[in-house]
């Protein structure tokens, strides 16, 4: 109960302008039941801000609106909106909205003073047959000029902010502004009114460098708190749309553990798997190291996941683009022709980092894309952007971030700068989660293309350069050889490579060769071994008869003596022992 | 365009505001010493009636109309200035 009364009153607060990044910058809208001023020069959108702002309280949230044309007639004012998808007859006819035509004629004399009594009691009657909540004034400063002096200027004004108080309307007052950018406020003109008012925001639209940057500035805000910085805007397709990189307060995007492939099976060894889903990989490189190859292969493989894939080349046209990588073995075709695949040629977009940025997401966001590749994204920081370049390239890695969309962008570096340097001239690298650095190694007549990774957030990752090869069966990574402290690639890897095959086939023949010596040694030692076995028993052999022999003889003797003593008749003890030792 | 011409007028106020008092006080000074007798001065007031005055795209009060004669000729202002006010009404030539 009490939650839902809060709600209630904090929705009371503000008034939705449905303007994308404005109700963030604000904290939901304009003062609702206030008075909001919004100055600006010529052709900076005061008019396109203010009929936004009615045709969404019309729309969505229930509260009609009343546009007071001072300066430009109702039906073209009308009739220039018609290439947003706003409808706005529509309303019109639904008595949402009303136009009132408060042009002076030219052919008005003027005679004493007057005031705006008559246009406040028509509008008063208006409102009330309509329920009209919003209000605008579009250019107060045209019928202000016909006040005579500053004071009536002062009091028609206060008039007008009375009546808006009193009515509880949402009043917008837009007015034109003088080019001074810092003077003080009380000698811009309609100064008092930026006092007067609950919240002042400010239009200007710079040309630098000949390029067109808009920007949006919240001046005062009573009772609120704001952005208080300049935030740029463009006027896009759908209306005005101001830039922000993060609402304030927004909850964290949600991380996913999942890895997409790189498209090139080595290099997602190396990553520990490939790249996080939703994360942003920047690809550095000189001119010609591979870039758009190695951005076209994980677009192939983000198409054979099935996942709806947008390719956006600053470089050249799409089928360009997918002829050369044809020729590397990235066959993009197919999946152009299924809508998987959707090049876009961004060479001829045209205007400020901001205008490609929402040329960019509106595309994606038209394709559904969850894999994107921009190619190259330093384009973003070409002559007239640098100022914004940086802003819009955080702006839109924070985009993808909380629409998941996996992001490869690859970044031309700067041949003036050194290798090793490695910046990139949008510093994304620090915003990136993983940054892959290409370069070439000229070595003994060539030019090697070398890939390394500098960081990879979150995910284990190899430390060594690798050789990035390219043929026409696609593109893989070779291991580099080091020699002597001096890092191998192209020829004289291969070279080393074969070499050491040479080397290895070698030791292989010789040892083999020694193996069958040992046999052949061995074969003849085990036939000695057995001959002298051989002989050895023989031996043994020859013993024992000789043994036998004798033990015969022995027996043969001692018969005899004892025969011959018998026939003698003597001792036969003395003659035995000696016949005992021959 | 002759004597008899009748003059029709139309004037718009925002209620009793001080400068919608004297533009009509001006705008009756001013048909009496030019116009006797043939003028018709309808007064309007934006309070009231305030759809008419946004018919009549009428922004600023007060504002007179001159209806008739031919051309509608508009003057906002309490028609203080009565040199401006007698010229833009083409009375001058009338009253030589």
């Amino acid at each position: 109960m009490n939650s839902a009364r809060s709600a209630k009153v904090i929705l009371q607060i503000k008034a939705s302008t449905g303007i994308t990044g404005f109700d963030e910058i604000t904290g939901g809208g304009l003062p609702h039941g206030r008075t909001t001023l919004l100055v600006g020069g010529p052709g900076s959108g005061k008019t396109l801000f203010a009929l936004q702002f009615l045709m969404h309280g019309a729309r969505k949230c229930k509260e009609p609106g009343i546009f007071v044309a001072f300066e430009e007639n109702s039906r073209r004012i009308i009739a220039n909106t018609n290439s947003f998808d706003w409808k706005l007859e529509e309303l019109v006819q639904r008595k949402k909205l009303y136009f009132m035509d408060a042009q002076p004629s030219p052919d008005l004399i003027q005679s004493g003073s007057f005031d705006l009594y008559g246009m406040l009691a028509a509008l008063s009657a208006q409102a009330k047959s309509m329920g009209a909540q919003r209000i605008v004034f579009d250019a107060l400063d045209i019928v202000l000029a016909l006040l005579p002096d500053e004071a009536a200027k002062r009091r028609e004004v206060y008039r007008l902010h009375e009546w808006l108080l009193a009515h509880e309307f949402t009043g917008l007052i837009t007015a034109k502004s003088g080019e001074v950018e810092n003077s003080l406020p009380r000698q811009q003109p309609f100064g008092f009114m930026q006092f007067m008012v609950d919240c002042s925001v400010k239009l200007n639209h710079r040309v630098s460098l000949g390029v067109s940057q808009r920007n949006l500035r919240v001046q005062k805000f009573r009772g609120s708190s704001f952005d208080e910085n300049e935030s740029p805007f463009i006027i896009g397709k759908n209306g005005f749309e101001v830039a922000l990189a993060r609402s304030l307060g927004r909850v964290d995007t949600q991380v996913s553990q999942e890895r997409v492939s790189s498209g090139v099976k080595r290099l997602d060894t190396m990553l520990g798997g490939g790249y996080y889903r939703g994360a942003s990989v920047l690809i550095t490189g000189f001119p010609g190291t591979a870039k758009t190859t190695l951005s076209g292969a994980f677009a192939e493989a983000a198409c054979k996941r099935g996942e709806r894939t947008m390719f956006v080349s600053f470089d050249s046209d799409g089928s360009e683009v997918m002829r050369n990588l044809a020729s590397v073995g990235i066959r993009l075709d197919r999946y152009t022709k299924s809508g998987l695949l959707r090049m876009v040629s961004a060479r001829t977009i045209t205007g400020s980092a901001e205008t490609l940025l929402v040329h960019i997401k509106t595309l994606a966001q038209e394709h559904k894309a969850r894999c994107l590749v921009i190619d190259p994204v330093s384009t973003l920081a070409k002559t007239g952007n640098e100022l914004t370049a940086h802003g819009v390239a955080e702006r839109l890695i924070d985009w993808s971030k909380v629409d998941g969309t996996t992001l490869v962008c690859t970044s031309l570096l700067d041949e003036m700068m050194g290798q090793e340097s490695g910046n990139t001239p949008l510093q994304i690298s620090t915003i990136a989660d993983t940054w892959i650095h290409l370069n070439y190694l000229v070595q003994a007549g060539e030019r090697n293309r070398g890939l390394s990774i500098i960081k990879s957030r979150g995910t284990e990752h190899s430390n060594q350069v690798r050789e990035l090869i390219l043929s026409d069966a696609g593109v893989t990574l070779a291991d580099i050889y080091t020699a002597g402290g001096e890092v191998l690639m192209g020829t004289m890897r291969w070279e080393k490579e074969s070499a050491e095959r040479v080397a290895n086939e070698v030791a292989e023949v010789a040892g083999k060769l020694k193996r069958v010596t040992l046999d052949a040694e061995e074969a003849v030692l085990a036939v000695r071994a057995k001959a002298v076995q051989t002989e050895l028993v023989a031996k043994q052999v020859e013993k024992t008869l000789l043994e036998r022999i004798t033990a015969s003889r022995q027996g043969e003797l001692s018969r005899g003596h004892k025969h011959i003593h018998e026939l003698r008749g003597g001792d036969a003890a003395k003659p035995v022992a000696k016949e005992k030792t021959p | 365009m002759s004597r008899r011409t009748k003059y029709k007028f139309r004037l718009y106020v925002a209620g009793d505001a001080p400068n919608s008092a004297q533009a009509q006080a001006n705008l009756i000074a001013l048909c009496q010493t030019h116009l006797p007798d043939r003028y018709e001065i309808e007064v309007v007031d934006v309070l009231k009636v305030p759809m008419l005055a946004l018919q009549d795209n009428v922004l600023m009060t007060p504002t007179l109309l001159k209806l008739s004669p031919a051309p509608v000729r508009r003057i906002v202002g309490a028609l203080s200035q009565m040199q401006t006010v007698l010229d833009t009404l083409g009375l001058e030539v009338i009253v030589k």
